[in-house]
């Protein structure tokens, strides 16, 4: 295990949740989700701490890891794009958006990361934000309506290391009189 | 449209996930009155409502809960848990309930836990909804200092009172699947369980275990607050009360609208959604998240919203996430785009479901970029037929109804694919790397 050991903090907060649960093995999800926020991504030692912590062999919690598409088993780009690709972001313009990462901003589907190690960009399914499509979500923030324009902006300030544009807000569709 | 609202009155209140706001617009007197009564009540007063549940199957949700074993208490502990696993493409309602009016979800599960006797809640959100987890975390946390649960570590509340333990998805459409989500919930592969037995009689960690969609809890506030009678006031023959509609694609005004159920379909994409965006015309609408038949625009005339009415037209109410298309649309794109999704989703337990999704894909990419052969339309639906039916889950049926009713109804774009290459449809294609991949494909077969 040399190489890789959580922080005395996130240990305890995994051991807390673990023992929220009827089973330790059903703290799995909350524990994975530690180490990924720790460490950025899952590795094969991270994932021998999770076993022995939910008392489970380090086969099946990479089972459990590698069913899930969020976990990411080697270190991704320090903000990860998810573009959703599945029917109403489709039909409104989602393969415009993923041309345009590519094409002008050399940010590809196809690479694990961007050279500079900036971006990793994932086509997903279904984000659940169909009413303002096109979809995508950067890291934890969620973008709808998205057009070249607001790629530009969201990646200009992912280089330049600024804080990301705020997203839009409320209901789509919600009009004052209660949509 | 004027109606009482269930779900959205709280929409465009400010400050709206704050308990105080929310208490002080009638919220938790519903729960108070819950927890006046006998549990066995709450659930004859929720099977009075008409409720169904929205997540998609429309089961009736006083009679699920009613089959919780009364024998098993208190032997075993049941379980309570909220499905906020929200993802059936087209579907975009749970996400607003719970990041704008938290505390309506948070009172409902407090309902459903006290009649069905459960001392534990677990709201299993989606892993994308990680800031809206959050939200509802700090919602309950003010819950939980009111003293209307326990703690999530099970302090607090004298022993009498339910605690709400929240849990993060990381990726996976079937975990919105009852009992993939339950398998999720104890910390293994989203697999669903063969059934019998239903999760009522051994679910999570082998108790009886309720699971409910979070429109489903949203409803019992009101139902407890107000009386049954006047939530099926709403609403129209078995299919009562409102329901959230989600519409996508291009209409002029695209979003979330609460309405209650046997709505007109015209209606909710005219005058709510302003119509087809740019002039152009309807050709087709997928009435309730992507699983379900499409209808044809001439199909949509006269439709109402509701369970029954949408089972006689062929399709289903579903979650309610309603897809339209336009006339420029190529419904062999579209189909394709779904195969993709169910391809990818597939669990892979049952040989139908992880063989028939990526054929028909494969098939259908092959059709789209002109590739295809005539006899690929008979293949494709004779692999639906071996799809349907012959799984653990509905995952394969959920591919196997767009593959039939895209097929049968728009057959001639589909034939235009097979022999001329194609037709004069757009192909948005995502296309564009999957219409590549498919073409190195078929250019290397």
């Amino acid at each position: 295990m040399a190489g890789f050991s959580l922080s005395d903090a996130a240990l305890r907060r995994m051991r807390e949740a673990i023992s929220r649960f009827p089973t330790p093995r059903a703290g799995i999800l909350h524990a994975l989700w530690i180490v990924q926020e720790e460490a950025g991504h899952v590795s094969r030692e991270a994932m021998e701490i999770v076993a022995s912590e939910v008392g489970i062999s380090p086969a099946h919690v990479l089972e459990v890891v590698t069913f899930y598409t969020m976990f990411h088993t080697e270190p991704p780009g320090k903000h990860v794009f998810q573009v959703c690709r599945t029917l109403s972001c489709e039909l409104m313009g989602a393969g415009r958006i993923l041309d345009h990462l590519r094409d002008r901003h050399g940010i590809d589907a196809g690479k694990k990361r961007s050279a500079d190690g900036l971006f990793t960009l994932q086509e997903v399914e279904c984000l659940a934000a169909c009413g303002r499509a096109p979809a995508m979500q950067v890291d934890d923030v969620f973008y709808e309506s998205v057009t070249e324009a607001s790629v530009d902006g969201i990646v200009a300030a992912c280089r330049e290391g600024k804080s990301l544009p705020k997203p839009e807000e409320g209901v789509p569709g919600w009009t004052s009189n209660g949509s | 449209m004027d109606f009482e609202r269930v779900l959205t009155a709280n929409f465009g209140v400010e400050n709206s996930r704050a308990l105080s706001v929310y208490a002080g617009r009638g919220g938790y007197e519903g729960l108070a009155k819950a927890r006046a009564m006998d549990p066995d009540a709450v659930t004859e007063e929720v099977k009075k409502s008409g409720l169904r549940g929205r997540g998609g199957a429309g089961f009736p949700t006083g009679m699920k809960w009613s089959f919780v074993p009364k024998a098993a208490i208190p032997a075993k502990p049941v379980y309570l848990c909220v499905n906020a696993d929200e993802s059936e493409p087209g579907t975009f309602k749970d996400r607003y309930l719970l990041d704008l009016d938290p505390h309506l979800v948070i009172e409902g599960t407090l309902i459903a836990a006290h009649a069905i006797r459960a001392m534990t809640a677990f709201v299993y959100f989606r892993g994308e909804f990680k800031n809206v987890k959050g939200v509802f975390d700090a919602a309950v946390r003010e819950a939980e200092e009111k003293g209307l649960a326990a703690r999530a570590d099970g302090t607090g509340g004298d022993g009498a009172l339910p605690r709400i333990v929240t849990i993060r998805g990381a990726g996976a459409y079937i975990c919105g699947e009852e009992t993939g989500l339950i398998e999720s919930l104890e910390g293994k592969r989203g697999f669903p369980r063969i059934k019998p037995p239903f999760p009522a009689v051994v679910g999570a960690f082998g108790s009886p275990t309720i699971v409910n969609n979070v429109e489903t809890i949203a409803a019992l506030p009101f139902i407890l607050r107000n009386g049954a009678a006047r939530y099926a006031a709403l609403g129209t023959g078995k299919s009562l009360g409102t329901k959230l509609f989600c519409v996508s694609g291009p209409v002029e005004n695209p979003g979330l609208f609460e309405r209650p159920l046997g709505y007109p379909l015209r209606s909710l994409l005219e005058s709510d959604c302003g119509g087809v965006r740019g002039g152009r015309k309807l050709k087709a609408v997928v009435p309730g998240g992507s699983s379900v038949p499409v209808l044809t625009a001439a199909e949509v005339e006269g439709v109402l919203l509701d369970y029954e009415s949408l089972a006689a037209a062929g399709s289903m109410l579903g979650s309610a996430g309603i897809i339209v298309m336009d006339d420029s649309t190529c419904m062999v794109a579209a189909l394709t785009n779904l195969a993709r999704f169910y391809s990818h989703e597939s669990c892979g337990q049952c040989s139908p479901c992880r063989e028939g999704t990526g054929w028909a894909h494969r098939i259908l990419k092959r059709l789209v970029v002109g590739k295809g052969e005539e006899k690929d339309l008979e293949i494709l639906c004779s692999i639906s037929r071996n799809m349907r039916g012959k799984t653990i889950c509905v995952l394969a049926d959920a591919l196997a109804m767009p593959i039939d009713s895209y097929v049968a109804k728009f057959r001639s774009e589909f034939e235009a694919h097979a022999r001329d290459g194609g037709c004069a449809g757009v192909h948005p294609g995502r296309s564009i790397s999957d219409l590549a991949g498919a073409q190195a494909e078929a250019a290397a077969s």
